[in-house]
């Protein structure tokens, strides 16, 4: 049985080299792929791309693996150039009667080392190609580093949870509790947790997305007319948590809050008082054991910045749009042991009901969403 | 010399526009009018010609240039996966199908979703933009031209509700309206490479309405930008400002150009006049009686129509904007009415398609029909059909063979 297995694995190995080896994209289509990779921002390199993308879009089956191992590395922009191609002549291609090498694409679909949206585009080729063995394929990808990968692997198991409701209701506990675990999507999490629910076992839902939940705030700084979004008010310059401040409407001191919301808000109406044109600030504690990179994931319909450590992430100055789990999604590096999370968030002067909310939610995640919770 | 004319008559026919061909967002020329003939009226079942599913969800119009309908579609649960289908129009064949990755904000309200604004065409290629504002560029035969993301390229580019603003493409270069609370523009792609010709600060406000062409006889061309701040006219080719209108317009609805004027969505309905030479269009007349809803104006036969989404469908004299009757359809409505052989094709967003005569005393429904979809985009109209694009499918009613 070892030797089955090592026999397999040097198999799968090979047609995994003869892949990663780039051999077999001649000198010409390898060059036209270059161009497709080198577009960026503001159009760049459209105009040599689009030559390009007619000789790439010439591929033969037997190259479409190649090409979707030339995927990794490219940014989001040349992603697209590249997908277009590589469906373009896989169309012409299976038109015509060519095969498309159903193990190549199995084998560039298990390797996590080749760049995710490669690999959705492998797994849907292969659903043209085999849709039972697509599905058969589905249960590999639970923990997968790609999210349409991963959703797709959990909507699958939720599907058999569905099924065991009425004859097994232990059962699909069970496989619902297994599909929570490896879900990372906000939506598929509510909508577990309200199975659950139904079959009468209910999810600690803030644990499960782990806000960051206890804070610090300060405020009512002044926000009319919108300008408090812009203006520097002194815990952007320097944070000391014992200084009194010159707020809105008179001296403002920092106070401590934990939010007992299981969707993680920071309410300001709530801790601070119902205020319109007002801004205020809250800002963590967030301790890593590694330096690492990470995704800070905010909702929020109020104007709002991020600091991490004393750098501006991102900031926006949209008012009442709407808001969501995991709205914006911020790459962020994180120091080993103590770092510094700082929020403004700012409400502006809209007297309409649905325009009350002044507050966000925030967590610390890795880059599939899992939660980074802070170790102290 | 006589052949080297024909040669490049024949060239020019082959890289042109067809007569009746539906190119955008309420049509060839803006205003929801098709010189279609034969398009029926009396709908029934039968009136199905045939119907098809798409894989995703969309409200954005379908274009039909010559044998071929192009339509956008959001998929996913994120609205994150963007596709332009190409059918043939005989039979709803799909022909091809391209994806893409969206690269900038999906999010937007449950109603609408990544496909809602429609493509524009100029007879050489489809392009068409997204709620996440990528923008794509595909020959007739998809045949991949440009992509830009413009959500990316402007991380604050983008509306928690979505965006809806279609393009339009004149004078070689595709306007794309990017309007909203932040990162508010309006860019001038140039059509061959999508790169920005101009790219223009415009108010930090929301906005849901589209471009409108604004053609001129002896006038260069003009893009007419409708905003909570008024309208405002600029160079296509260069996004210079030629004029502007600044006591503020609807967010929604779009304006529409008749006879050389315009009929806006502001304050009810406001029209004016541009004049060549003068700083700015002169006002001709304003009604606060006639409320457009979501849907836009639209004029036909000398008649502006204008519906609210309660589905109270009103008709004025365009000349003087004096009410002249009014009249309940059947259901809520977002789908802004065309028209062709003076009927207007009106869809309910429970997809009842119901066909006005407007040109009597009072409106007359002539005939309805069914389609039991949700239906919140524009119908359009070629071939001697309707084509209507719900939530799930597109649906050709009328029309026998591609003329």
């Amino acid at each position: 049985m070892a030797r089955v297995h090592s026999v397999l694995a040097a198999s799968v190995l090979l047609v995994a080299t003869a892949i990663n080896s780039g051999a077999a994209l001649p000198r010409k289509l390898a060059s036209s792929v270059e161009r497709l990779k080198a577009v960026g921002a503001e159009g760049q390199g459209n105009a040599a791309a689009q030559a390009a993308w007619n000789e790439v879009a010439k591929a033969k089956a037997n190259q479409i693996p190649e090409l979707l191992v030339a995927m990794d590395g490219a940014n989001d922009y040349a992603l697209n150039w590249m997908r277009a191609a590589i469906e373009t002549a896989v169309q012409r291609e299976t038109t015509a009667g060519a095969k498309l090498s159903l193990k190549s694409l199995e084998v560039l679909l298990r390797d996590t080392q080749h760049h995710p949206r490669a690999r959705r585009l492998a797994f849907e080729l292969i659903q043209k190609l085999d849709a039972s063995r697509a599905q058969a394929l589905l249960p590999e990808f639970l923990q997968d580093p790609g999210s349409e990968l991963r959703r797709e692997a959990v909507a699958q198991l939720m599907a058999r949870a569905a099924g065991q409701t009425t004859a097994a209701k232990a059962s699909a506990v069970t496989t619902y509790r297994q599909a929570l675990g490896f879900s990372r999507e906000a939506d598929q999490i509510e909508d577990i947790a309200k199975r659950l629910q139904d079959l009468g076992d209910k999810v600690d839902l803030a644990k499960t997305f782990g806000w960051v939940a206890k804070w610090q705030l300060i405020g009512p700084f002044d926000n009319a007319g919108e300008v408090g979004f812009a203006k520097v008010y002194p815990p952007e310059e320097r944070l000391d948590l014992k200084a009194e401040l010159a707020g809105k409407s008179g001296p403002v001191k920092w106070f401590p809050y934990e939010t007992r919301s299981e969707y993680g808000l920071v309410d300001f109406n709530q801790a601070i008082s119902s205020l319109k044109g007002a801004a205020g600030y809250a800002t963590a504690e967030f301790w890593s054991d590694s330096a690492r990179t990470a995704q800070v994931r905010l909702g929020c319909k109020n104007g709002w910045k991020v600091w991490v450590n004393g750098a501006l992430i991102f900031g926006r100055d949209e008012y009442h749009r709407s808001a969501e789990i995991d709205q914006y999604r911020l790459p962020v590096s994180l120091k080993a042991g103590k770092n510094i999370l700082l929020v403004k968030c700012t409400q502006n002067e809209q007297t309409q009901d649905w325009a009350k909310e002044w507050e966000f939610q925030l967590r610390v995640t890795d880059e599939q969403g899992t939660p980074i919770v802070s170790t102290r | 010399m006589k052949i080297s004319l024909l040669l490049t008559a024949a060239l020019t026919v082959a890289g042109s526009l067809g007569a009746a061909d539906w190119t955008q967002f309420r049509g060839p020329n803006g205003d929801g009018l098709s010189s279609e003939t034969g398009v029926p009226v009396r709908l029934e079942p039968s009136s199905i010609t045939w119907s098809v599913s798409l894989p995703g969800r969309g409200l954005s119009s379908p274009l039909i240039l010559g044998d071929k309908v192009f339509v956008t579609v959001g998929s996913g649960a994120r609205q994150d996966r963007l596709h332009v289908l190409c059918f043939r129009v005989t039979d709803g064949a799909l022909l091809w199908e391209r994806q893409f990755w969206a690269t900038g904000r999906t999010m937007t309200h449950e109603k609408i979703g990544a496909a809602t604004p429609t493509p524009a065409s100029d007879g050489k290629a489809i392009y068409a933009i997204f709620s996440s504002n990528d923008c794509v560029a595909l020959d007739l035969d998809g045949r991949l031209l440009w992509f830009r993301g413009l959500g990316r390229d402007y991380p604050n580019a983008s509306n928690s509700l979505g965006m809806s603003s279609s393009l339009v493409v004149v004078d070689g270069v595709v306007v794309a309206m990017v309007e909203n609370d932040s990162e508010s523009f309006t860019a001038g792609l140039d059509a061959r490479t999508g790169v920005n010709r101009w790219k223009l600060d415009r108010p930090k406000k929301a906005n849901w309405t589209s471009p409108v062409v604004f053609k001129s006889p002896g006038q260069p061309n003009r893009v007419l930008l409708q905003s909570a701040q008024g309208v405002t006219a600029v160079d296509p080719t260069t996004g210079k400002i030629a004029w502007d209108i600044t006591e503020g317009a609807s967010t929604v609805p779009s304006l529409v150009v008749n006879q050389g004027k315009l009929v806006i969505p502001a304050n009810g309905i406001t029209v004016v006049e541009p004049v060549p030479g003068e700083a700015k269009p002169k006002p001709v007349w304003h009604s606060a009686q006639l409320r457009p809803g979501t849907a836009s104006p639209v004029v036909v036969g000398g008649r502006l129509l204008t519906l609210n989404d309660g589905g109270i469908l009103t008709c004025a004299d365009v000349q003087d904007g004096k009410r002249l009757w009014q009249l309940r359809l059947k259901g809520s409505f977002s789908a802004t009415p065309v028209a062709a052989g003076g009927h207007l094709y009106c869809v309910s967003e429970d997809g009842r398609v119901q066909v006005v005569d407007p040109s009597k005393a009072e409106g007359v429904v002539v005939s309805e029909l069914p389609l039991e979809q949700t239906v919140i985009g524009t119908p359009s109209i070629a071939a001697g059909s309707i084509f209507v694009r719900s939530d799930s499918r597109l649906v050709r009613l009328g029309g026998t063979a591609l003329r």
